[in-house]
């Protein structure tokens, strides 16, 4: 049918698409291809040889929450709790929020930390891209007509990993700055992406080596001025912009303070978090 | 789905309803509302964010108005009206009514399908579980400690009825 009509409205979930078209902003009058109930969208697959997840483009939020994703995946479980309400996170899914690619999608600073590749397929074949290389810009994606997201697979969790958000209330809000700490332990690598503070998900190269190279692997442990550390290369790394949400300054500060928070909690084995802000035991 | 307009069968409330000449892009809760007489479910935001027209889709709470309605095809639609038998109310809905936590009333039946389906999920939920899972249910009268009474209540009652 994409072959037909390469420019049909792909509609997943519904809480992007029909936001618009409730609001008079799009009207589907060609043609619609709900894609939400094709099976192998629907599913995931655990590969515990590779030590990979590979998850349909139509899993939805609730589901990346419960076992045993959340357990695989703690981080795109943390920010699938931090979207909308249980009716959003039962309609949403990864594959909506790739082909949206709002900087503020939840999902998309954990892909980005995670190294995950997105795989496209259309009636000429299938291919595979770095996620960092699917993400062109505010709402734009590599996605070609007549093409649609599969999946995406990423490494399952091989140490600690978090997400953490700032809005404007605690509860149905979308994101002001947004952050993602992923740790390898194999590795002794870090990866480290940002939401809604760049056109597009950002990665922070600098923050990831210099935190990196500063953590005692063997305890598992980092100084604090290495955190705060971590914290300005971050800020640093962030492009954030002054819009109807929130200011390119308080952005900026707001990406500092999640960074050390998430290498804290990464890092500081358990002790206190930061204060007050911190203190609900919620990863949002 | 390619034509304009379009006829198909839905299945609500365990019956089958014919919707005829809908539009593409209609929601749902435009065809049960408009099409099908069923008004219990609200319209307000139309985008999601007050939770007034909340449904069950194949089990799932949704909001309707985020549903194409087309798209619902094969699938099971419960909706506020078919929680409970016309004149006998459900214990949430009772409960609503006996903790006062009904005011205008507007976002009454999005929240009584919430709480359903969050007391499916989980039993006996906390306060805090209760606000975090009812954050999708916008009301603008009752401050909420009422609707959080109501849900307490329902709790307690099904689970002295469990366990006589």
């Amino acid at each position: 049918m994409l072959v037909d009509e390469p420019q049909a409205t792909l509609l997943c979930g519904g809480t992007d698409v029909m936001v618009e078209v409730n609001d008079g902003h799009r009207r589907p009058d060609r043609s619609v291809m709900m894609v939400n109930r094709i099976a192998e969208l629907r599913s995931w697959s655990h590969d515990p040889a590779a030590g990979t997840l590979t998850i349909g483009a139509a899993v939805t939020y609730s589901e990346l929450m419960q076992e045993p994703l959340s357990a695989l995946l703690p981080a795109l479980a943390e920010a699938a709790r931090t979207v909308g309400s249980p009716q959003i996170r039962n309609a949403g899914t990864l594959g909506g929020n790739l082909g949206t690619c709002s900087p503020a999608g939840d999902g998309l600073p954990v892909l980005a930390a995670a190294d995950a590749v997105v795989e496209l397929a259309s009636a000429s074949g299938r291919r595979s891209m770095p996620v960092a290389a699917f993400m062109l810009g505010v709402k734009r994606t590599a996605l070609q007509p007549g093409e649609l997201v599969v999946s995406v697979t990423l490494p399952v969790a091989r140490g600690w990993q978090g997400y953490a958000k700032v809005g404007v209330r605690n509860a149905m809000v979308i994101a002001v700055a947004s952050a993602c700490l992923v740790v390898d332990e194999p590795s002794r690598r870090l990866g480290m992406a940002l939401g809604s503070v760049g056109p597009t998900v950002l990665r922070c190269p600098e923050a990831e080596r210099e935190l990196a190279a500063a953590v005692d692997w063997e305890f598992g442990t980092v100084e604090p001025a290495a955190l705060r550390r971590f914290g300005e290369l971050a800020a640093s790394e962030s492009r954030p912009i002054t819009d109807h949400r929130s200011t390119a300054e308080y952005r900026r500060h707001a990406v500092r303070v999640l960074a050390q928070r998430l290498a804290r909690r990464a890092f500081a084995n358990g002790a206190t978090p930061d204060g007050a802000t911190d203190g609900s035991g919620r990863s949002a | 789905m390619r034509s304009d307009s379009d006829n198909y069968t839905l299945h609500v409330n365990g019956a089958d309803r014919e919707v005829t000449d809908s539009w593409l892009g209609e929601s749902l809760l435009d065809v049960l509302r408009d099409r099908l007489g069923l008004l219990g479910s609200k319209g307000a935001c139309e985008q999601g964010e007050c939770g007034s027209c909340s449904v069950l889709v194949d089990g799932e709470l949704v909001c309707s108005c985020l549903v194409m309605a087309a798209g619902a095809v094969g699938q099971t639609v419960v909706t506020i009206e078919g929680v409970a038998p016309a004149g006998s109310p459900s214990d949430v809905q009772s409960a609503f009514v006996e903790a006062g936590a009904v005011q205008c009333g507007f976002c009454t039946p999005g929240l009584i399908m919430a709480v359903h389906d969050l007391l499916e999920r989980s039993p006996s939920p906390t306060e805090t579980e209760i606000r975090e899972e009812l954050a999708g249910n916008v009301c603008r009268c009752t401050g909420y400690g009422r609707i959080i009474d109501a849900v307490h209540q329902v709790s307690v009652t099904r689970s002295a009825g469990r366990s006589t």
